[in-house]
C-alpha cells in the first residue's frame, strides 16, 4: 500500500481492480480483523451483563450462549449486590475509595518532591542515588511481604489501613523515574528566570515546575489509582475485619461463599469494573503512554 | 531517540554508572545540596525503612523458625532452605507450574501481542476507537478478570466448553480443575488482559520505527512480508527481548488471579507467590516464608543483571550510533 502512495500517478491508470476492488477488499479485510479482535473484548463483558441482569435461579448458562441482554432486565440486581448484608459491596466500594484518596495523594506528592532534585538540582551523590531508584524499580516488592508484615505488626498497624497508606508517602521508584524524565524536558531557562526574580528552590518547584509537570503527575495519579483498585495481596494480608475490606477482597471472597448466585456475583464484578472503565476512557492518553513506559501488569 | 520507553531506565542506568560523578556544572553547591536532600528525604527514609531494612531483616529471618505462634524465634541454620529443596513438594511444584506457564505464555503473548500491534498500527478510519476498546481489558483488575473467567471456563456450564461441544468436541478439558489444563487455562485468562498491555508496548515500538526504512525497502521491491522480516522484526528486537525478560519476573509475581480462582489452596494453581502466601500467612511460618522470598530476590537479581549486562546489545540507541 505504501508502494502505491509512493507513485501517486499509477493509481488512476490501473483500472477497476486497483481503482476500486482492491482498496475496498483491503478495507473489508482490515475491518473484519479489527471487529473480530474487538469481539473477544466485548463478548465476555456482554455475557457478564447478560448474567447480571437475570433473575435468581434462572439458567445462567444457556445453550446457545446468550451474549447480550435479551429477555430479562433485573436492574435491581445491582442494588442487591451493593447492599447485600453479607457482602456489602457499597461499603467495600467506599473503603476502596477512601484508601485511594490517601494513597494517590501520598504517591503523587512524594514522587513529585523526590523527582524534582533528580531532575533540576546539582548535588553530590545524585547519580549514585538515582541508580538506586532504578534498581529498586526492579525488585519484586512482594518478596518483602514477610519482614514488612513483622514491622507493621510490631508497630501495631495490623488490622488497620496504615500499612497500605504510609509506604505510599515514601515515593515509588517507577513514578519518581517517570516524573523526573518529564521534569527534565522543561527548559532550564525558566528556573534561571525565576531565580533572578529571587525565588528559592521550593518556590521554583511549586510555581514553575509543578504546574508544567501536570501531565506526568496525572499519569502517576491514574496508574496509582488503578494499582490500588486491583491490589489484592496487600489488603488480604493486613485487613482483618470484614468492614474494612476493599472491592478486590470482597469480590475474591464472594467467589467461594456464594458461587450459586452467579447473577449477583457478575453484578458485583461489573460494579468494580465500571469505575475503572470510566477512568480509562477519560484518561486513556495518559494511561496508554504510562503503560507503554512501564508495562503495568508486566 | 529510538529507545523503547520501557527500556530507557536500563540504558540510562548504564550511562549513569559510566559517567564520572560531579562532572556537571557546580552552582550554589552547599545550599542546593541541603535542599536536594530535604526534597528527597521521604524517599531516603522510606527506602531504608520499607525496603533495605526489611530486605536485610528477611535474610536473617530466613535462618530462623520465626512463626506467628512462637514468641522466641530460634536460629536454625539452613534448615528452611533444606526443607524447601528436599522436603516440600510444593516448592518444586510451584516452580514447575511457573516454568510451564512461561513456556506456554511467552510464545502466545509474543505472537498474539505482535499481531495485535500490527493490526492497531493500520491506517484506517476509526482506528483510535478500536485501540481504546482493545486496550480496555489491560486496566481491569486481576480479581475481576478471574471472577469472569472462572465462569467462562466452568467445565460443565462454561461458555467456552459449550462452544467446544457445539463444535463437536465430545470431551472438552476441565480447565482450572484439571492439573494438566490449569496452566493453559491461566494463560488463556491472563492473555485477555496481558496481550492488550503487550500490544501497547509493541505498538509504541512500531511507531518508533523510521518510515524512511520502509520506503527504501519498498523501493527495493520488498513486499509486505519481506518488509516485516527485514525491517520490523530487527527494529523491534529490543522491545521483544525486554518483554521476554519482564515476562519471566511477572510470572513469579502472579497472585490475584491464581488466588481468586483457587482460593489460595488449589495445587493446580500453586504459583510461586501463592505458595509463599500459604507458607507465611496461612500456615504462619514466617521464617520459612522469608527463605522463600530469597528465591524471589535471586530471580529478580538474575533478571536485573541480564538486563543491564545486555542492554547495549538490545537497546537500539540512535544517539550511540551517531557518535561512532
Amino acid at each position: 500500500m505504501s508502494a502505491l502512495s509512493l507513485r501517486p500517478g499509477i493509481r488512476r491508470s490501473r483500472g477497476l481492480y486497483y481503482g476500486w476492488i482492491r482498496p475496498i477488499g483491503a478495507a473489508v479485510i482490515k475491518y473484519s480483523l479489527l471487529i473480530a479482535a474487538s469481539a473477544t473484548v466485548l463478548l465476555p463483558l456482554g455475557w457478564m451483563l447478560t448474567v447480571a441482569l437475570k433473575a435468581d435461579g434462572s439458567t445462567f448458562f444457556t445453550n446457545p450462549v446468550q451474549w447480550f441482554p435479551i429477555d430479562q432486565f433485573h436492574w435491581e440486581n445491582f442494588g442487591r449486590a451493593l447492599f447485600n448484608p453479607d457482602q456489602p459491596f457499597a461499603l467495600y466500594f467506599f473503603n476502596t475509595l477512601w484508601l485511594e484518596v490517601f494513597i494517590v495523594f501520598g504517591t503523587v506528592v512524594s514522587c513529585a518532591l523526590v523527582a524534582y532534585p533528580f531532575a533540576r538540582l546539582t548535588f553530590p551523590g545524585r547519580n549514585f542515588l538515582f541508580s538506586i531508584v532504578i534498581l529498586t524499580m526492579l525488585i519484586p516488592w512482594q518478596g518483602l511481604m514477610v519482614p514488612q508484615f513483622l514491622l507493621f505488626y510490631n508497630l501495631g498497624w495490623y488490622g488497620t489501613n496504615l500499612p497500605l497508606i504510609v509506604p505510599s508517602f515514601a515515593g515509588s521508584a517507577f513514578f519518581v523515574f517517570l516524573i523526573r524524565q518529564y521534569m527534565r524536558s522543561i527548559p532550564l531557562e525558566l528556573d534561571d528566570a525565576a531565580r533572578l526574580d529571587g525565588a528559592g528552590p521550593f518556590r521554583i518547584f511549586w510555581s514553575v515546575i509543578l504546574p508544567l509537570a501536570k501531565p506526568a503527575l496525572t499519569t502517576c495519579a491514574v496508574l496509582t489509582f488503578l494499582a490500588v483498585w486491583s491490589d489484592l495481596l496487600g489488603p488480604i494480608i493486613y485487613l482483618t475485619d470484614d468492614s474494612q475490606y476493599t472491592l478486590a477482597v470482597g469480590l475474591s471472597n464472594f467467589v467461594s461463599t456464594q458461587s450459586n448466585r452467579t447473577n449477583l456475583l457478575m453484578a458485583a464484578n461489573l460494579i468494580t469494573i465500571i469505575p475503572v472503565a470510566i477512568i480509562y476512557f477519560f484518561a486513556q492518553k495518559q494511561l496508554i503512554g504510562g503503560i507503554a513506559s512501564v508495562g503495568l501488569k508486566g | 531517540m529510538t529507545i523503547d520507553r520501557r527500556s530507557a531506565p536500563f540504558a540510562l542506568w548504564g550511562r549513569l554508572m559510566s559517567s564520572a560523578p560531579g562532572s556537571r556544572r557546580q552552582r550554589g553547591a552547599r545550599t542546593e545540596t541541603v535542599t536536594a536532600y530535604l526534597f528527597m528525604s521521604p524517599w531516603l527514609v522510606g527506602t531504608v525503612v520499607f525496603l533495605i531494612g526489611p530486605l536485610l531483616f528477611s535474610i536473617y529471618m530466613s535462618f530462623t523458625d520465626w512463626s506467628f505462634t512462637s514468641s522466641q524465634p530460634d536460629w536454625i541454620g539452613t534448615a528452611n532452605y533444606e526443607r524447601m529443596l528436599t522436603d516440600d513438594y510444593r516448592f518444586w511444584l510451584s516452580l514447575k507450574i511457573t516454568g510451564l506457564y512461561l513456556l506456554i505464555s511467552v510464545p502466545v503473548y509474543t505472537v498474539v501481542g505482535l499481531l495485535g500491534a500490527l493490526l492497531l498500527n493500520m491506517k484506517v478510519r476509526g482506528i483510535a476507537a478500536f485501540r481504546t476498546l482493545l486496550f480496555l481489558p489491560s486496566v481491569l483488575s486481576g480479581v475481576a478478570v478471574a471472577v469472569l473467567w472462572v465462569q467462562l471456563l466452568n467445565p460443565e456450564t462454561g461458555v467456552l466448553n459449550t462452544l467446544l461441544r457445539a463444535l463437536g468436541v465430545t470431551d472438552p478439558p476441565s480447565w482450572f480443575l484439571d492439573p494438566d489444563w490449569a496452566v493453559p487455562a491461566m494463560v488463556l485468562t491472563n492473555s485477555w488482559t496481558i496481550i492488550g498491555g503487550g500490544a501497547i508496548i509493541y505498538l509504541a515500538g512500531l511507531q518508533n520505527i523510521d518510515p524512511a526504512l520502509y520506503e527504501s525497502a519498498s523501493l527495493d521491491g520488498a513486499g509486505f512480508f519481506r518488509r516485516f522480516i527485514s525491517v520490523t522484526l530487527p527494529m523491534l528486537t529490543p522491545t521483544l527481548f525486554f518483554q521476554l525478560i519482564t515476562t519471566v519476573i511477572a510470572s513469579f509475581q502472579i497472585f490475584d488471579t491464581a488466588f481468586t480462582v483457587g482460593r489460595g489452596s488449589s495445587d493446580n494453581l500453586l504459583y510461586f507467590l501463592v505458595f509463599m502466601w500459604q507458607a507465611a500467612f496461612r500456615d504462619g511460618e514466617l521464617g520459612y516464608g522469608a527463605a522463600l522470598s530469597m528465591v524471589l530476590f535471586v530471580v529478580g537479581v538474575i533478571v536485573v543483571t541480564v538486563l543491564i549486562r545486555t542492554s547495549d546489545r538490545w537497546v537500539f540507541d540512535e544517539n550511540a550510533r551517531k557518535e561512532k
